[in-house]
């Protein structure tokens, strides 16, 4: 034993004992990493290369940079507050001229749009009309349009000039630059990132605590009854698992809109009156509704594979040695449920803060979620970077809740099965 | 059924039955009275009924019909939690995540003990079973053996007078158990408390008790002590259950003076005490202990009859020889011989004659 420190340790035939070992697992360690190959280039392909796609194009966006080379060009060589001299101009007129014949002068103007509403029209008008121009290039421009001359756009497209820039982030967070470059708020009625993130956060965590109200007592339920009768029950727990996400969005629909069943119900027997119906769906009550619905079995799952374990011995004992039902309930059971609510509150948070499909259809304007804004800048603004940036920022959120959990519970306590 | 041991009734069972599907009784009329300061042990195969009877002293199952008298007060309706009675379960429930010293700590604060007389007890009891230095232990990290001595602990730091333990051995192995089984009688007998145990394992049940109560089928089928329980077994149920024994099928041929001769399906006659046959031409199963049948001529009592065997098989277990023989026909007759100087070994397919004392073997009834 001592001398395992001195000299290392050596097979019978005195090759090292690291070695040997080593090549014994060898064939072992191969064969797993040919099974786990499949897996591994599915996820990158799928998931690590879009992702990381993702966040490149939140920071990058070279519509500008590469259609517009000879203003770009300008703007590196003159500092910030020099007005634009004829040179600019000319600069801008032959990059429009030959964005026009490439057919990208709209790229460019709808990366200068992003951040100065209503420009994208006039790169594209003074494109068409650049073939024709002449030097001077400034009295052209201007003659084409006169807003060629507003400082204002001269300053946003000094700041799109440069491909890479946290313009998006702080488009996100309701934050821009004004022309001296400070960071600044946005105008007031244009705030609607940081509101929607608030309540993205805020409907998920009532989704996840009304989620552990009704999950609770039901996996308790199933992982005290008989096995033949929990199989049973847990079928119905499962059951939404197995019927179109579609299909149970809209039958909340016709459940709980204004002419719907539960409001038909209520005027029947007299609580609401007919003029006064309740407004259930196209909004946040919608949206929490059919969310909750939709996310128990996340939670239900990882508490009843938590609690079938505990033994009805733990509770027995407890009792015996002089504690009530709630004590026992408070000291006893409640903390050993802990893993399986940390693992089911985390997941079902999760997939609420990500949800799309159902705020898209029940949530009428209040229930909208952040998914919603990333989904309208990926598929109808276009504009990606945007897009892009917002995905990031709730991926970085995800992550840091994901990580204060770590330190709080200690992630090696999840248990989801 | 027989008269408490000693001193007066303290737990009381009167005329208790218990069903739990509504069609079949799984305890049936039990009448069972528990001294103050007594070990009493409930023995039986599973499903006789023994642990249902402890589930419903300490609470946790309700008495279909009938009274339970803890200290002649009825608890048939008192919660578990204000009965008072202390517990050893079967694999410890100790609580996981508590340390040791919380576990302990448990009762104590739900009876709203102060901090100084809770550590006080805690330490006492941690020492009690010499598990002092393990308080900030969790039960996680502790042997099989340190679980249980936890549990007992437990189960005794809140001074109960009455504690039950519900096979607290089953899961140590057997030198530890053994090891084990005498710890916790000494505890009882120093601290005075009364003590329901619950087992199947027979030894374990004649090493520990004052009484054994022997269930089967629902009913006690002998109250009695280990000795009595292990000598004069009431019926052949108990004869069988407890300790290794021989039977021989035959009928009652004459009783006469404390003494029945009975006739073997083979013809042969032997000699039994009744117990419970009374006349000439009942069937009945006589039955003795491997260790009362002698072979040598010499130490059998005068008079005796005997019976031809012939050996079959022979064992060296090191304290004693086993030896399997073919007695009147069947091939399962065992004798046990203690390994002293000069005891003989016998050889397979020797031919011998045995015979015993009239006293040792019983005529009970048969199977």
């Amino acid at each position: 034993m001592a001398d395992t420190t001195a000299a290392p340790l050596t097979t019978a035939d005195g090759k090292p004992l690291k070695a040997a070992l080593a090549r014994a697992q060898s064939r072992a360690r191969r064969r797993a990493l040919l099974l786990v190959l499949p897996l591994l280039l599915f996820i990158l392909v799928s998931f690590v290369l879009p992702i990381g796609e993702l966040l490149k194009q939140s920071v990058e966006n070279d519509y500008f940079t590469a259609n517009m080379p000879r203003t770009v060009q300008w703007f590196q060589t003159h500092p910030a507050g020099t007005p634009p001299d004829e040179a600019a101009y000319a600069a801008v007129a032959l990059d429009l001229k030959d964005g026009y014949t490439a057919r990208t002068a709209p790229l460019a103007g709808t990366r200068v749009n992003y951040d100065m509403p209503g420009t994208r029209s006039l790169f594209t008008s003074t494109a068409r009309k650049a073939a024709q121009m002449q030097p001077p290039y400034k009295d052209a421009l201007l003659a084409a349009d006169p807003k060629w001359g507003d400082p204002m756009l001269w300053a946003t497209m000094r700041r799109v000039a440069p491909a890479i820039s946290d313009d998006f982030y702080l488009a996100a967070l309701d934050r821009t630059r004004d022309v001296n470059g400070n960071i600044v708020q946005v105008s007031q009625d244009q705030r609607i990132y940081i509101m929607l993130f608030m309540r993205t956060f805020g409907l998920a965590a009532a989704i996840t605590f009304i989620c552990f109200l009704m999950g609770y007592p039901v996996a308790h339920l199933l992982a005290t009854l008989p096995l033949r009768k929990s199989n049973l029950l847990m079928i119905l727990v499962l059951l939404p698992f197995w019927t179109s996400l579609l299909v149970r969005t809209t039958a909340w629909i016709v459940l709980l809109q204004r002419e719907g069943v539960v409001n038909d119900i209520l005027v029947w027997l007299g609580v609401v009156d007919n003029q006064h119906r309740l407004e259930m769906m196209y909004n946040q009550t919608g949206t929490i509704v059919a969310m909750t619905h939709i996310l128990l079995p996340f939670m239900i799952l990882p508490l009843y594979s938590v609690m079938r374990p505990i033994p009805p011995s733990y509770a027995r004992a407890a009792r015996s040695l002089g504690a009530t039902s709630w004590t026992t309930f408070r000291r006893i059971y409640f903390p050993q449920t802990l893993p399986g609510i940390g693992a089911g509150s985390l997941l079902v948070f999760i997939l609420a803060v990500g949800y799309y499909i159902t705020p898209a259809l029940v949530g009428g304007a209040s229930g909208q979620l952040i998914s919603n804004l990333i989904a309208f800048h990926l598929q109808n603004s276009l504009n990606w970077s945007l897009g892009s940036a917002l995905a990031a920022l709730l991926l970085v959120a995800v992550i840091l809740l994901y990580w204060l959990y770590d330190r709080l519970v200690g992630i090696d306590k999840l248990k989801l099965g | 059924m027989a008269q408490p041991a000693k001193g007066d009734a303290f737990v009381e069972f009167d005329r208790v039955q218990k069903s739990y599907d509504g069609e079949t009784l799984v305890v049936k009329e039990l009448n069972l009275t528990i001294a103050k300061g007594e070990f009493l042990t409930m023995l039986g195969p599973s499903g006789s009924g023994k642990t249902t009877c402890l589930m419903m002293l300490a609470g946790f199952e309700t008495a279909t019909h009938g009274e339970i008298r803890l200290d002649g007060r009825p608890i048939n309706m008192v919660p578990p939690h204000k009965r008072g009675i202390g517990m050893v379960f079967q694999n410890y429930a100790l609580f996981p995540h508590m340390t040791v010293n919380e576990n302990l700590a448990f009762p104590l604060e739900v009876r709203g003990m102060g901090k100084a007389e809770r550590e006080a007890k805690i330490r006492r009891a941690l020492d009690m079973v010499q598990m002092g230095a393990f308080g900030n232990r969790r039960p996680a990290q502790l042997s099989g053996g340190q679980q249980q001595r936890i549990a007992l602990a437990r189960a005794l730091v809140f001074e109960p007078q009455l504690v039950l333990m519900d096979e607290p051995l089953g899961a140590l192995d057997k030198q530890l158990r053994e090891h084990m089984q005498f710890e916790i009688k000494h505890l009882h007998e120093s601290l005075g408390i009364t003590v329901v145990y619950v087992t199947h394992d027979q030894s374990e049940a004649l090493t520990m008790s004052d009484r054994i109560a022997v269930f089967n089928d629902g009913r006690i089928q002998q109250l009695a002590a280990p000795a009595e329980l292990y000598e004069q077994p009431q019926n052949s149920f108990v004869a069988q259950f407890i300790g290794e024994n021989n039977k021989l099928p035959g009928t009652v041929e004459g009783i006469e003076g404390g003494r029945a001769t009975v006739r073997l399906a083979t013809g042969e006659l032997i000699d039994a005490t009744p117990v419970n046959v009374t006349k000439q031409g009942q069937k009945t199963l006589v039955s003795i202990r491997p260790e009362r049948i002698e072979f040598r001529p010499d130490l059998l009592p005068p008079g005796a009859h005997t019976i031809e065997a012939e050996v079959l098989e022979f064992i060296y277990m090191g304290d004693l020889f086993r030896t399997r023989l073919r007695v009147a026909g069947s091939d399962d007759f065992v004798i046990k011989n203690r390994n002293t100087t000069g005891q003989r070994r016998l050889m397979p397919g020797e031919k011998i004659s045995i015979g015993w004392a009239p006293q040792d073997a019983r005529a009970l009834d048969p199977m």
